[in-house]
This record gives C-alpha cells, structure tokens and sequence, in this order.
C-alpha cells in the first residue's frame, strides 16, 4: 500500500512536470519559482526545526551507552561509547556522523528451535546507508560546478577523482553507481525483510523514491538523453546570483524533471523524517557526556521546594505522640 | 520561559550549517559571471555560404561529446571515415581536420564554454591543438 502511494506520488510530480514545461511551457515557474520557494521553505523549515529542539528542556544526562562507564583509575572506560568528556561526545558524534558507527553494530536477530535467540553478522545495512550517504554528499558537492563561476579547484579535483573511469569520452562517476546500487538496496530490504516491511510507511518509501527519482533523471541526463549543460549553468547561475531568467536555448524536460524533484525534496525536507540530518546532532542520547556519577547536576528550573523534615514534625506533635504511646526520638 | 544553556551552541551550528549551505550565493558575490558566447568568426566558417554545423545547433550544444564518441568509435573501431549528416551532407571523421577545422578558434570556442561549466576533455594531450591556439 505505501509503495503504490508512494510511488504515485513520485509519477504525478513527474507527470506535473512533462504537463507544466512540456506542454504549458512554463519555463519561468518550474526553472525559478518553485526552486526559490523550495529554497525559502527549506531554509525556514531547519531553523524552525532546530529552534524548536533547542527550546526543549533537557534537564538530565540521558546518553544511551555501550561501554564501560567511566569508574575506577584501573578500569578501561569506553571513550566514546560511554564518553564522560566534551571530547568524547564530540567523538562518539562525529564517528557516528562520518561512520555510522551505531549502525556498524546492527546484527540480524532470528528466533530458532529451542527456543534459542540467535544474532547474525549483518553489515550489509551499515555498508549501503554509507554508500548512500557519502555518494549523496559527493554528487551535491560536484553540482557546485553548476551554481559556481569560476568553479573552485575542490570541485575540479573531486570531479577528477570521482569520475576517472571512462565511459565512452566522458567521466562515469563512481558515486553515480554507489548512490543507484544503495538506493535500491535500501528499497528492496523494505520490501523482502517482513519486520522492516511491517513498520515501513509512506513517509519511508516517499523519500526513497523520490531521491531515486532525482538521481535516475539525473543519470539519464548525464548519459543516454543529454540536455544543454551550458544553458542549465546559466539558469543555475542566474538563480544563485538573484538574477534569474530562463536561458535562450531550451533546456530539455529533463532537466525541468530533476529540478522539480529537487525542489520538492527540499521543500519537504524539514517536515519529514530526513531532517534527522539536523536531528543526530541534537540528540540528547548521543550528545551528553555520561557524568551523572562524577557530577552533580542541578535541574536548572528548580524552585525551592518547601520541606517539613521529621525533626520539626516531632517538635510540633511531641505531645500527641507521646499521648498516644507513639515512640519519639527526643523526650 | 525556560531557557537551555547549549542554545547559544546549537545556534552557532546551525549559523555555520546554513552559511555552508549558502555556499553559491556568497561566493559568487562580486564576481561578473557571463554566459559563454563561442566565437564563429573563424576562416573556415566565414567561407561558408550556409553558417552551419555537422547536426543542427541545438543538437549540437547538448550532445556533441557524444557525437565525438562515435565519431572516434566509426574510425577507430569500424575504419569509417565519412559521417552522413542528418540533412545528407557528407563530412570527413576527425576531430582535428573537421570540427577543429571550422572551429579552429579552440581558444575562444570550446574552451569559452568548457571552462563555464568546468569540464576539461583530456583530448589535446594526443590530438594536435590548431596553431593559432598556441
Ligand atoms: C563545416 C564547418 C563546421 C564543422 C565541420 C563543425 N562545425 Fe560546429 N559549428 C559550425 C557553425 C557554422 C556553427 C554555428 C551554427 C549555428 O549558429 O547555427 C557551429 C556551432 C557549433 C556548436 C554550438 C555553438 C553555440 O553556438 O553555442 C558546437 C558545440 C559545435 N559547433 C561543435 C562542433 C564539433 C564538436 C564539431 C566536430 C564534431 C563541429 N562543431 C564541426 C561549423 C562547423
Ligand atoms: C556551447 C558550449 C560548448 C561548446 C562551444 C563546446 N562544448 Fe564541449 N562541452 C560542453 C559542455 C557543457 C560539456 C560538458 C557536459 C557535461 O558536463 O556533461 C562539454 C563536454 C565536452 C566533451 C566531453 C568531456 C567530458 O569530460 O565530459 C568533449 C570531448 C567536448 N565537449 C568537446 C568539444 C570540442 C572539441 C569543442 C569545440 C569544437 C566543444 N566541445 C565545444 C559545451 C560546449
Ligand atoms: C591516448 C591518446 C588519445 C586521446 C587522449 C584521445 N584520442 Fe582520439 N584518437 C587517438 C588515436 C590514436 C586515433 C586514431 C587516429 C586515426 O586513425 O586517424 C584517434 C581518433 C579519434 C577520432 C577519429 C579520427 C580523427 O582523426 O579525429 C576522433 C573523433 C577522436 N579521436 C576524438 C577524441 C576526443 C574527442 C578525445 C578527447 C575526449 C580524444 N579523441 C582523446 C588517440 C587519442
Ligand atoms: C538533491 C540534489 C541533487 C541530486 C541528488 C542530484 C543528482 C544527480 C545525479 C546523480 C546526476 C548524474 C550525474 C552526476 O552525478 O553528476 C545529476 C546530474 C545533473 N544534475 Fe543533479 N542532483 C541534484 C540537484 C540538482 C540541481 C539543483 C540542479 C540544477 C541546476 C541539477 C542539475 C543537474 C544536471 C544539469 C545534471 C547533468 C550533468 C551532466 O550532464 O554532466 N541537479 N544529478
């Protein structure tokens, strides 16, 4: 059901493209408008999201842990998996951030004959979603020789370094490969694992296919059906210069295609579950140091909280409990 | 209102994260950029009678790279030299004697839009540059 749903969604865009430039020619909508209110509500999404996290309390260390806690001189404390430092939450972030590291630790769990709980390597999750990230972030880097002039030399040399296998005359991008073959690796463990099907939903397969979408029209454009880079440049500049105007030469639906899925990934961006981009940062499981026991911790909002403490209760009632035979500390 | 004591901290990333990704906008700032217009005022082209090129410009513009591809796949593959355009005219197959032999203005004709989008074909370390490039 979420698939179809989803992948409707991701033809109907399409299909508004093909109508809105193929047949109503409007260039000027799909080529400036909608990217820049994709950009505005992109921009406006993040912040409103990361203000609205960085208001909500978070009085307490909560850090979820996976290692020894820092204790005893002569007992080895796991650095980052339990990080008691500032430099050790920066740690344990950035490897999680640039390696997935918590993922590294999925493991396939089957109930078997006995009943016996078995857990089995399994990485192949870890290596797709790496794969999938980094070829991303490569691809979106590249695309600065598109919204830059002249293009910086970083852009040159990644270009250089990604593309050095040939494909006919031209570059075929190793991440152009990688981001297809994890992206469909992705989609497919949904299906066929029946647990991650179950909880699978809409919202899953949306972005899936939509990213898909984005990267076969741009795989497509590159190779088989080309479209007028020069004249993309010239939009793409007038765009980033704020001086937008549809280029002379037609640039092919194509192109119009992959922008739009661009914009539509952008626009939805803050409101969907991709902001988790912003949100691992944020994460008050992963960014705590684990010091509750070296520290005290005050809960900031504390108001002073008025006691009645047993000593002054037995001052005010030592003659009725001692009526009543009840025992009293001082007589 | 309750206030936390890393909101400075997280304002200061998401500073950064979006000065990042705004990236385009401030660098381009105060640099003239303009689209690349190829010059056609070469010799050869000035001698035809109809300004036009192998396929029709259009064509031309998105996918000559992959017009060049089977031009070097014809002759190097297959040993066939003469390319039948589209409108039946017949041109000899060769980087150097046809395309550059119009356009032998590299300099301000292909190189113009190869350094705008920043594609550098690695061509000219075996097939010979025209002279008035050097
Ligand atoms: C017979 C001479 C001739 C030959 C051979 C020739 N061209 Fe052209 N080319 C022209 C002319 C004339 C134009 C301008 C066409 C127009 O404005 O309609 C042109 C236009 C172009 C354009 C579009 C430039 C623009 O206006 O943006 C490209 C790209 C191009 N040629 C590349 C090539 C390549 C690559 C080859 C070799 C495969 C080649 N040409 C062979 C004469 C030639
Ligand atoms: C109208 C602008 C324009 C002109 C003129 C032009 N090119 Fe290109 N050329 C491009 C663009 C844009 C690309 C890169 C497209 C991309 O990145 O996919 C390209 C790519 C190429 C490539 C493939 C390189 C690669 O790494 O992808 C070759 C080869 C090439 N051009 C040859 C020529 C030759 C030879 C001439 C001159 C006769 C020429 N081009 C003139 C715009 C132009
Ligand atoms: C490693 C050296 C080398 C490089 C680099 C190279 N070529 Fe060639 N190319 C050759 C050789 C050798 C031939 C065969 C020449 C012949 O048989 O006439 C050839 C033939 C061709 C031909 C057909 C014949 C002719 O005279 O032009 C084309 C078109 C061609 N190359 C295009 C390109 C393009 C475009 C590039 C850059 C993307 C390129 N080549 C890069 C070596 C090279
Ligand atoms: C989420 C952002 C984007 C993703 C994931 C993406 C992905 C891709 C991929 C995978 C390709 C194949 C070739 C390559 O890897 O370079 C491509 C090509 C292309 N993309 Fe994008 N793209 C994005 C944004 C954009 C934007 C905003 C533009 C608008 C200017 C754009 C314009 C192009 C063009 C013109 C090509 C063809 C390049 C060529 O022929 O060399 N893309 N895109």
């Amino acid at each position: 059901m979420g698939i179809l749903v989803s992948l409707l969604a991701v033809i109907v865009l399409i299909l508004i493209v093909y109508l809105g430039v193929g047949v109503a020619n409007l260039q000027f909508v799909f080529g400036v408008i909608v990217p820049y209110v994709a950009m505005v509500t992109f921009f406006a999404g993040i912040i409103y999201r990361v203000m609205k996290w960085a208001s909500a309390p978070v009085p307490f260390r909560i850090p979820t842990t996976g290692g020894q806690q820092k204790s005893l001189p002569w007992i080895t404390a796991a650095r980052f998996d339990n990080p008691y430092t500032t430099a050790g939450v920066i740690g344990r972030i950035a490897l999680e951030v640039l390696l997935f590291r918590s993922l590294f630790r999925n493991t396939r769990v089957e109930l078997r004959e006995g009943p016996k709980l078995a857990y089995y390597w399994e990485k192949w999750l870890w290596l797709a979603a790496l794969m999938f990230h980094w070829s991303f972030l490569i691809i979106l880097l590249r695309h600065l020789r598109l919204f830059t002039d002249p293009v910086p030399y970083f852009v040159s040399l990644l270009e250089g370094i990604d593309g050095f296998l040939r494909v006919g005359l031209q570059g075929l991008f190793i991440t152009d490969i990688l981001i297809v073959a994890a992206a469909t690796y992705l989609f497919i463990r949904r299906v066929i694992i029946p647990q991650v099907r179950y909880i699978s939903l809409p919202a899953d397969y949306f972005p899936l296919f939509l990213i898909l979408g984005i990267v076969l029209s741009g795989v497509l454009m590159r190779y088989f059906f080309r479209v007028d880079v020069t004249a993309v440049k010239e939009l793409a500049m007038g765009l980033v210069t704020f001086s937008p105007k549809v280029p002379e030469e037609g640039i092919g639906v194509l192109f119009y295609t992959h922008l739009f899925l661009v914009s539509v990934l952008g626009a939805y961006f803050p409101f969907s579950k991709l902001v988790h981009m912003g949100g691992i940062f944020l994460t008050p499981t992963r960014n705590l140091p684990n010091n509750s026991r070296a520290f005290r911790h005050i809960n900031p909002w504390n108001y002073p909280v008025k006691v009645h403490s047993y000593e002054e209760y037995e001052e005010e009632f030592r003659e009725k409990m001692k009526k009543v035979g009840l025992p009293v500390e001082k007589e | 209102m309750i206030r936390m004591r890393d909101k400075p901290y997280i304002i200061l990333g998401l500073v950064i994260f979006l000065g990042l990704l705004a990236f385009p906008f401030w660098y381009n700032v105060g640099k003239a950029s303009a689209a690349p217009e190829p010059s056609l005022d070469t010799p050869a082209i000035r001698q035809l009678s109809q300004k036009q090129c192998v396929e029709a410009r259009s064509y031309m513009r998105k996918s000559h790279m992959q017009l060049l591809n089977d031009w070097r796949n014809w002759v190097v593959r297959d040993g066939d030299r003469i390319y039948v355009a589209e409108n039946g005219k017949k041109y000899e197959i060769s980087l150097q004697n046809s395309c550059l032999q119009c356009h032998s203005n590299k300099a301000q004709f292909c190189d113009q839009c190869h350094n705008y989008v920043g594609v550098a074909p690695d061509c000219w370390t075996c097939h010979i540059e025209p002279e008035e490039n050097k």
